[in-house]
């Protein structure tokens, strides 16, 4: 296991809790803007880290992934303990619910128990007070033996108190609290037999091992040595005296202990009204309320904002008037006098150039459709909404193999098909990410796509119609050909679903700016790198062999044989592809039914060489060169078969 | 008087065939018997059963047998799945040579201490014996799957029996444990409950594995 830097001298906080705790919020509230997103050391997982100071002291801040016990289940889960394994705290803050003090407070008491030098921070304090519920915090706090602080984050309530207290104490050890005589003992015959040292307490570890955690067993064989074989004889000795489930017996122990712990100190009143947020929430999981609000959903927040605002408003704008009129002759200009190099030229602002494609493109038509997009997006999670909507198609989704968890990559998906690419990390079987990827790869166009596909087919009457009902049809086709004929165990779908909440504009913002920051950082050097290799192209003819060579193709679909280049573009950005037939369809090439059938096949075809890296990194190159090899076959013969169908029909005609 | 192993078997396939998949009785290769089978005879003379050729049928005379011993295996079932843990093809066996033994009040026994379960481990319906029909006359509830739960009632949780251990460690570390309350929201498209504050969805295969008795 890899160490996060040791070698900076900062004390550490570490920030850890359960998803949807205001985790994320109360660090962005400690760091501000100071903060980096990197990946956990030899994992794909990501954590945010970030400097505070407080009372003069530089204190480094690490938030990890959500985690809801000390055994982890998901990678994500693995990688925050492995920084509570590996790190040395300045102190742990668990961040709870208060809405749910009594399900999250075990996992507390596994931290206390750990040795972690801790505090405990109790969130959205504001809406537990709404619900009634009052907490005695001088009583829990002397209870615990752990400074214990209410806050609502959010609404910046208690952020004082949590830099007062980090920058006052230093954090001792809790004392443990004591399970039944039998655990206790079964507790005291295993720690006697580990001879090493670790940060976390014996007392843990031996839990930990009688819970079966095999993480755990690979770390202390791997510190004990030869030791390890007694230790693990001992451990199978009383998980068989006990002849029971010890993990649910361990639960329900500290279920017990939370019960005596929380008596007197927690109190709630009953008989409360559902407030309008519990109804509108039971009109979204409704199916007959639920369907028509997430098509309004998907409607203002897609086609309306994301299409209409942010690829057409903004991208005219940036575009046309700023880039068309004013950077581009100017920078033009500039080449025509200091270039005279004929190869420079072009790299720079030839027809592929740098700055004339590469960056153009990225920041005049790319960044403002993302931007909305993320906007939405964030604004759309933010709510909670995006649980509901999973429970909602679960059924459905199962008949294409996956969950209905999967609908949240799927839908990023349309925002940036390589960023949902990675997410479907958090999709569970190796099965339903397979699933995932190839219907990201196939039918769900990225929102740089999207933008332009929808501003070309809006001008011919039905195309839009056919378009829409051939990538239905096809991600239904292919996600149900999947879920029989991909191998694995069949998904499972369970899911907290989470209040609904208003979104807070603060944290909508850092949200879409680190979406942005991360997008413009991973995806801007590809276009460049597209440039330079369709600029080399172009200068070696390699460019117009391939497009010499992909004419016949484009003759099997009907049409015009320049429509290869656009295909060629496709590979390297899925709307590069969409643009060039944009300007084939002004300049007067494309016939109604020629259109619709190159941007079906455009869409379905290879995803763009961001995606294809991705999809190479996260899945392997086996699987990668299988879905591209699939995905273009596929694109290439739906294609040709809505050709022959719309010529044969005369729709579009 | 007391029946042979061997006729219970063809009892319990002739009530499974004719008043579950909606049989006209059961032909002799089904039932694993010949023509003049032991456990046959015994039960011809009972006047349980009707030979007719190659085909046996069931007679109004048998039926309350021949369901009480389909209770019988399915509680033994249940026992074997939900307490002494014994699952898959072992437990499918010893259940087999378990449902024998409860006769004389031992399965009355068993299905209280069980709290009258109505399903056996697949889903199949117990027919419910003379505790389970008193036991709902004084509104005591049995321990049901979620399944059977309708949206708006509450229960507690009773245990878990989800075979897949990561799943049930998630479910324990969302607060799902046994001795919680919970109240079901919603039944479709998913299972929705609240446990405490919070509120989760779980699909169908999931909402069969947890167990509630309802209050
Ligand atoms: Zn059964
Ligand atoms: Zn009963």
């Amino acid at each position: 296991m890899a160490a996060v830097d040791k070698g900076q001298d900062a004390p550490r906080i570490i920030l850890v809790g359960s998803p949807n705790v205001g985790k994320s919020s109360l660090f962005n509230e400690l760091t501000g803007t100071y903060t980096t997103v990197s990946n956990y050391p030899g994992t794909s997982v990501e954590i945010s880290r970030g400097h505070c100071d407080i009372a003069g002291t530089r204190y480094e801040v690490l938030d990890t992934p959500g985690m809801y016990s000390l055994i982890p289940i998901s990678e994500e889960e693995k990688v925050a303990r492995d920084i509570l394994l590996n790190e040395t705290p300045h102190v742990v803050i668990h961040v709870i619910d208060a809405r749910n003090v009594e399900r999250m407070l075990p996992m507390t008491l596994q931290l206390v128990e750990a040795g972690l030098p801790m505090m405990l921070v109790i969130n959205i304090m504001d809406e537990a007070e709404r619900l009634g519920i009052q907490i005695d915090f001088p009583a829990l706090r002397e209870r615990l033996g752990i400074p214990v602080i209410g806050a609502a984050t959010a609404r910046r309530r208690g952020l004082q108190e949590i830099r007062q207290a980090i920058g006052n104490q230093d954090f001792c050890v809790g004392a443990p609290f004591s399970y039944s005589p039998d655990l206790e003992d079964d507790i005291q015959e295993i720690s006697t037999c580990f001879q090493s040292d670790y940060r976390l307490s014996r007392r843990s570890l031996a839990l930990l091992l009688l819970q079966k955690d095999t993480h755990i067993q690979a770390l202390v064989g791997d510190r004990e040595g030869e030791l390890t074989e007694p230790l693990m004889e001992c451990v199978k000795k009383v998980a068989f005296a006990r002849r029971s489930d010890l993990h649910l017996h361990i639960s329900l122990e500290r279920k017990r202990i939370t019960r005596n712990l929380l008596n007197g100190v927690l109190t709630q009143e009953g008989g409360r009204k559902p407030s309008m947020s519990d109804r509108l929430s039971a009109l979204t999981m409704n199916p007959l309320t639920g369907f028509p609000f997430l098509l309004a959903t998907l409607y203002f927040g897609l086609y309306k904002f994301v299409g209409g605002f942010g690829a057409g408003t903004v991208v005219d704008f940036l575009e046309s008037t700023l880039f068309e009129a004013y950077l581009i002759p100017w920078l033009l200009h500039l080449g025509d006098r200091f270039l005279p190099w004929y190869w420079l030229h072009e790299l720079m602002v030839g027809e592929y150039g740098i700055f004339t494609l590469a960056i153009r493109y990225a920041v005049a038509i790319v960044l403002p459709i993302v931007g909305t997009f993320f906007l939405a997006f964030s604004i759309i999670e933010d709510t909670g909404y995006f649980p509901r909507l999973a429970m909602l198609v679960d059924r459905i989704f199962k008949k294409i193999g996956l969950n209905g968890r999967a609908v949240i990559p799927l839908v990023l998906g349309f925002g940036c098909d390589t960023m949902a690419t990675i997410v479907t990390r958090t999709l569970e079987t190796v099965r339903e990410r397979i699933i995932a990827t190839v219907l990201l790869a196939l039918a769900i166009p990225c929102s740089a796509q999207l933008g332009v596909i929808l501003g070309l087919l809006s001008s011919v009457p039905g195309a839009l119609a056919v378009w829409t009902l051939s990538m239905a049809l096809v991600f239904l086709l292919i996600g149900f050909l999947a879920a029989r004929l991909v191998p694995g165990e069949q998904p499972m779908f369970y899911m907290e679903i989470p209040p609904l909440r208003m979104p807070q504009l603060r944290n909508v913002i850092t949200k879409t700016l680190t979406r942005m920051q991360w997008y413009f950082v991973e995806i801007f050097p590809l276009f460049i790198i597209a440039s330079v290799l369709l600029w080399a192209g172009k200068l070696s003819g390699a460019l117009a062999w391939v497009v010499k060579e992909m004419e016949p193709v484009m003759t099997m679909l009907g049409l015009p044989s320049q429509a290869s280049a656009a295909f060629i573009f496709g590979f390297f950005r899925r709307d590069f592809g969409a643009a060039g037939l944009y300007d084939m369809q002004t300049s007067g090439l494309l016939s109604p039914v020629q259109l619709t059938v190159a941007a079906v096949t455009l869409t379905l075809f290879v995803p763009c060489v961001a995606q294809f890296l991705v999809m190479n990194k996260e899945r392997g190159w086996k699987v990668a060169f299988g879905i591209f090899i699939f995905v273009t076959l596929l694109a290439f013969g739906v294609g040709w078969l809505l050709n022959k169908m719309l010529l044969f029909t005369g729709v579009l005609a | 008087m007391k029946l042979s192993e061997k006729a219970e078997e063809i009892l319990e396939a002739l009530w499974i065939a004719t008043e579950e998949e909606g049989e006209n009785g059961a032909h002799f290769q089904t039932l694993d018997v010949g023509p003049d089978d032991e456990g046959l005879r015994e039960l011809d003379r009972l006047a349980y059963i009707e030979v007719r050729g190659e085909r046996v049928h069931l007679r109004q005379e048998g039926r309350e047998e021949a369901k009480m011993t389909v209770r019988r295996h399915r509680l033994a079932e249940r026992l074997m799945m939900d307490v002494l843990d014994i699952k898959g093809a072992s437990g499918d066996a010893k259940a087999c040579e378990f449902e024998h033994l409860l006769h004389q009040g031992v399965d009355t026994k068993i299905c209280t201490l069980l709290n009258h379960p109505t399903t056996c481990p697949h889903g199949k319906p117990i027919p419910p014996g003379k505790c389970c029909l008193e036991a709902q006359a004084r509104g005591e509830a049995g321990v049901v799957p979620l399944t059977e739960v309708n949206a708006g009632q509450k229960g507690e949780i009773a245990y878990l029996s989800v075979t897949d251990p990561k799943k049930m460690q998630k479910l324990m570390s969302l607060g799902v444990l046994p001795g919680n309350q919970l109240r079901l929201a919603r039944t479709f498209p998913a299972y929705v409950f609240t446990v405490g504050n919070s509120e989760f969805a779980v699909d169908e295969d999931l909402a069969r594995e947890i167990f509630v008795r309802k209050i």
